[in-house]
């Protein structure tokens, strides 16, 4: 569903971020995507919805090449991708419906998002959203009365209400607690599961990754070093991605024993 | 995450509702008087206001004129005016600003709850808020109808607006400032000169240069136009220039102040930079 | 560290010989520029009627007092136009400053190399440039009257605004725009979305700033013409009708304390 061809993309400065990214994303299939700061995970996502523009290579999402559309093209084809963001990036003196509703912005015109006279099929979809999440009481709250957990949430929804095909998510537990990521983590992969999308998920919490998701990347200054099962990192692998650590303790299994935590969060 | 006491709403309420933004202002009587109230002002005003159109659309033409003066303006036919209105604006603006800066200081030091007694803070208290009543140009009309014509009482009219300025936005910055240090220097056993030397003069003192230099670049500004009322300055000449409709010769003045105050700007953005 | 060494030993300094030269070298020669710039003021200066006038202060406040207060009845109009140049005059910056400070704003130029140093020029002209002088020039061109005192503050207030406004814009959090433009949103909608929200807090603060300002100078803008209560102000120096212009200045002093009191009210319920 997405190919990324040798993709490539080098800074002003000279910094080699991509090196010739080759990957093959099949549609439902949710990927982590792991490596050390610096790796090129934050600007991988981006050169795949243009944030940041790529150098070289191509980005093909269902057969379109992405990286050759030009400004009207490229919105059209951004509604198919969502993004969920590390610091939830929600507009944060606006409502919580107005920061779900801004995922239609691709699909209504100026004068509506002015308004915010969204069409009411879209409006119900939000609040659908906002109810699978447990958020609906707070439609109307402003965003940064939130706390992360919510906040991201929020964020989730409106990934979702774009109808995207692929989601593009850039390190959704960074500024979470431990709990609440998890939380998170789960929430995101079971919308996957539910919508069938397929979805990028750049995390550094390889514990949380294998918890989750059937394959791993792993990127190392710029260039993928491993690709394949979770259960195959092995400390070896690890060193190669990340360089030299004990990594006994943080591969060990963590118990799933949070299972009810989401419904008790609702 | 509900709170209790909150509004329980089910998926099955909401759906199929329209839905709007909250309004900014809760009450609706309120938000309806202040729509009303403001358009009611708005047209009033606006139907209040007489503008001879035609007269309008004759001046495009004397505009344009002087839009083109800009691109050929004229410093020589009056080049002695310009030169001694612009001279005796910057005498005036380094004089003012001088003695108006070394005023306000110790009514800074009076202004400060934290350093000064009651009685004292009080009367600085009032000093400022009397320059800072009062509009320069003001304050220079009263001058000059005391002291005569001359630069003068613009000197006096800056000096003064510039210790209403100066003290309070001073006075705040001593009234904030790092409490522990002060208190550092105290316990020493420093007098009160020494205290205020060592404990708070190193804390406002880049403050005190950055507004200095602000301020310096108000009091040129301010000097263009108190001419108009004879307290000296650029301003006299500029007034007889647009009363004559000499365009380029108001043009080249006008490009002057722009220059000068983009100049200061410049400098006071080096100076603040190496201070800080 | 600077050390001085003495018959006695060594003793610290806080500056070495150079520096403290130098510094008494920049003292010496700013104390001298003042000096010569006093000289110019009081050689311009006629000193007899400096030395006169404690008398003459004296005999005005004795002829300013008390004020007229009938004369009220003629200044509510002169009041209701200077509230409206203030107010309408604002607007109308506002208006053209929100454009300007977009265009100035690195994140949101659409060309930095031409279109930003325009804007800036934009700001810096109009800003430099006092109401009063704006006013001088409107009047030549259109005629005296309120709408030239309405132009002369628009004007004027257009760099003020624009300069706040733009250092609010460069200030922004990106990536809340960079989330909007991720949903596929147009250019205007990202503006809508990513950028209005964050700089609304700060746009209402300019502008009930700006108008505080502008009640000000609308009350001297009559002086040259440009209506309002300055009109009556100067009709009232030139008869030297001195009661009655201690009761403009009273009024004028009432409506800034009141526009202080209001523009302070309405940033406290903003913030």
């Amino acid at each position: 569903m997405l190919q990324l061809d040798a993709l490539t993309k080098t800074y002003k400065t000279g910094d080699k971020a991509l090196k010739e990214v080759t990957l093959d994303v099949p549609p439902a299939q949710v990927i982590a995507l792991i490596g050390p700061s610096g790796a090129g995970k934050s600007t991988l996502i981006r050169c795949i919805n243009r944030l940041v523009e790529p150098t070289g290579g191509k980005v093909m999402l269902e057969g379109t090449d992405l990286t050759s559309l030009n400004a009207s093209a490229l919105r059209r084809e951004r509604r198919r991708m969502g993004m969920i963001f590390q610091e939830y990036a929600l507009v944060e003196r606006l409502t919580v419906m107005e920061n779900v509703l801004s995922g239609r912005l691709g699909y209504v015109g100026f004068w509506r998002a002015l308004t915010r006279r969204y069409p009411q099929k879209d409006v119900d979809e939000a609040f659908r959203l906002l109810d699978r999440v447990g958020l609906l009481h707070m439609a109307d709250k402003r965003a940064d009365q939130l706390s992360g957990g919510q906040r991201q949430r929020v964020g989730i929804c409106r990934a979702l209400i774009q109808d995207p095909a692929l989601l593009l998510v850039d390190e959704p537990t960074a500024s979470l607690d431990p709990k609440t990521s998890r939380q998170i983590m789960r929430l995101i992969c079971e919308l996957c599961a539910e919508r069938g999308l397929a979805a990028i998920i750049n995390i550094h919490d390889v514990a949380l990754a294998q918890m989750f998701v059937a394959r791993v990347i792993g990127l190392r200054f710029g260039e993928v070093v491993y690709d394949s099962a979770p259960d195959g990192l092995t400390p070896d692998k690890l060193t190669e991605i990340y360089g030299e650590e004990d990594w006994e303790a943080t591969i060990e299994k963590v118990d799933d024993e949070e299972d009810q935590t989401i419904e008790a969060a609702q | 995450m509900r709170v209790p006491g909150e509004t329980q709403t089910t998926l099955g309420e909401r759906l199929g509702t329209r839905w709007r933004r909250p309004p900014l202002v809760q009450r609706v009587w309120l938000r309806w008087l202040l729509m009303i109230g403001f358009s009611a002002y708005l047209v009033a005003a606006i139907a209040s206001v007489e503008v001879n159109w035609s007269r309008v659309y004759e001046g495009l033409e004397r505009g344009g004129a002087f839009v083109m003066a800009f691109t050929s303006p004229d410093f020589v036919s009056r080049a002695d005016a310009i030169r001694s209105g612009m001279l005796e604006s910057i005498v005036m603006t380094v004089a003012s600003s001088v003695v108006g800066i070394l005023i306000s200081i110790p009514i800074a030091l009076g202004a400060a709850r934290n350093i000064a007694p009651l009685p004292i803070y009080i009367v600085c208290r009032g000093i400022i808020a009397l320059s800072r009543a009062l509009q320069e140009i003001i304050v220079a009309i009263l001058l000059v109808a005391i002291f005569g014509f001359g630069p003068l009482a613009g000197f006096l009219t800056l000096s003064f607006a510039t210790i209403g300025f100066l003290s309070k936005l001073l006075a705040e910055d001593i009234e904030s400032m790092d409490r522990s240090q002060a208190e550092a220097i105290r316990a020493t056993g420093a007098r009160w000169s020494q205290w205020i030397d060592y404990g708070v003069k190193p804390q406002v003192i880049p403050r005190l240069i950055g507004l200095s230099i602000y301020r310096v670049d108000i009091n040129f500004r301010e000097s263009a136009i108190l001419g108009l009322v004879g307290a000296g300055g650029i301003g006299a000449t500029l007034n007889t220039a647009f009363d004559r409709y000499e365009y380029d010769t108001a043009a080249a003045i006008l490009i002057l102040i722009i220059g000068i105050v983009m100049a200061l700007e410049y400098i006071s953005g080096i100076i603040r930079a190496r201070v800080q | 560290m600077p050390v001085a060494e003495t018959a006695s030993g060594p003793v610290w300094r806080l500056r070495n010989r150079n520096q403290t030269l130098a510094r008494w070298f920049v003292w010496l020669l700013g104390i001298a520029i003042f000096l010569w710039c006093w000289q110019r003021i009081s050689d311009a200066t006629t000193w007899f009627f400096v030395w006169d006038a404690p008398r003459i202060a004296g005999d005005i406040l004795d002829r300013a007092t008390p004020p007229r207060w009938s004369y009220i009845d003629k200044l509510w109009v002169p009041i209701w136009d200077t509230l409206n140049i203030a107010t309408l005059g604002t607007i109308g910056a506002l208006v053209l400053a929100v454009p300007t400070a977009f265009l100035a704003a690195r994140n949101t130029t659409p060309s930095a190399l031409f279109v930003r140093p325009i804007a800036l020029l934009i700001i810096v002209s109009t800003r430099s440039i006092n109401s009063l002088i704006w006013a001088l020039l409107l009047i030549a061109i259109i005629g005296p009257g309120v709408f030239a005192g309405i132009v002369a503050i628009a004007i004027r207030s257009i760099g003020f605004c624009a300069k706040l406004l733009y250092e609010a814009i460069e200030e922004i959090d990106q990536t809340q725009v960079e989330a909007i433009t991720a949903t596929g949103a147009s250019r205007w909608q990202v503006m809508l979305y990513g950028i209005m929200p964050q700089i609304m807090p700060a746009f209402a603060g300019i502008a009930v700033f700006r108008w505080d300002i502008n009640i000000r100078e609308s009350t001297v803008l009559g002086l040259v013409g440009a209506g309002g209560i300055g009109l009556q102000l100067q009709a009232s120096l030139n008869t030297l009708a001195w009661p009655q212009v201690s009761l403009i200045l009273l009024v004028i002093l009432v409506a800034v304390v009141i526009s202080e009191w209001v523009s302070a009210k309405v940033r406290g319920a903003i913030i």
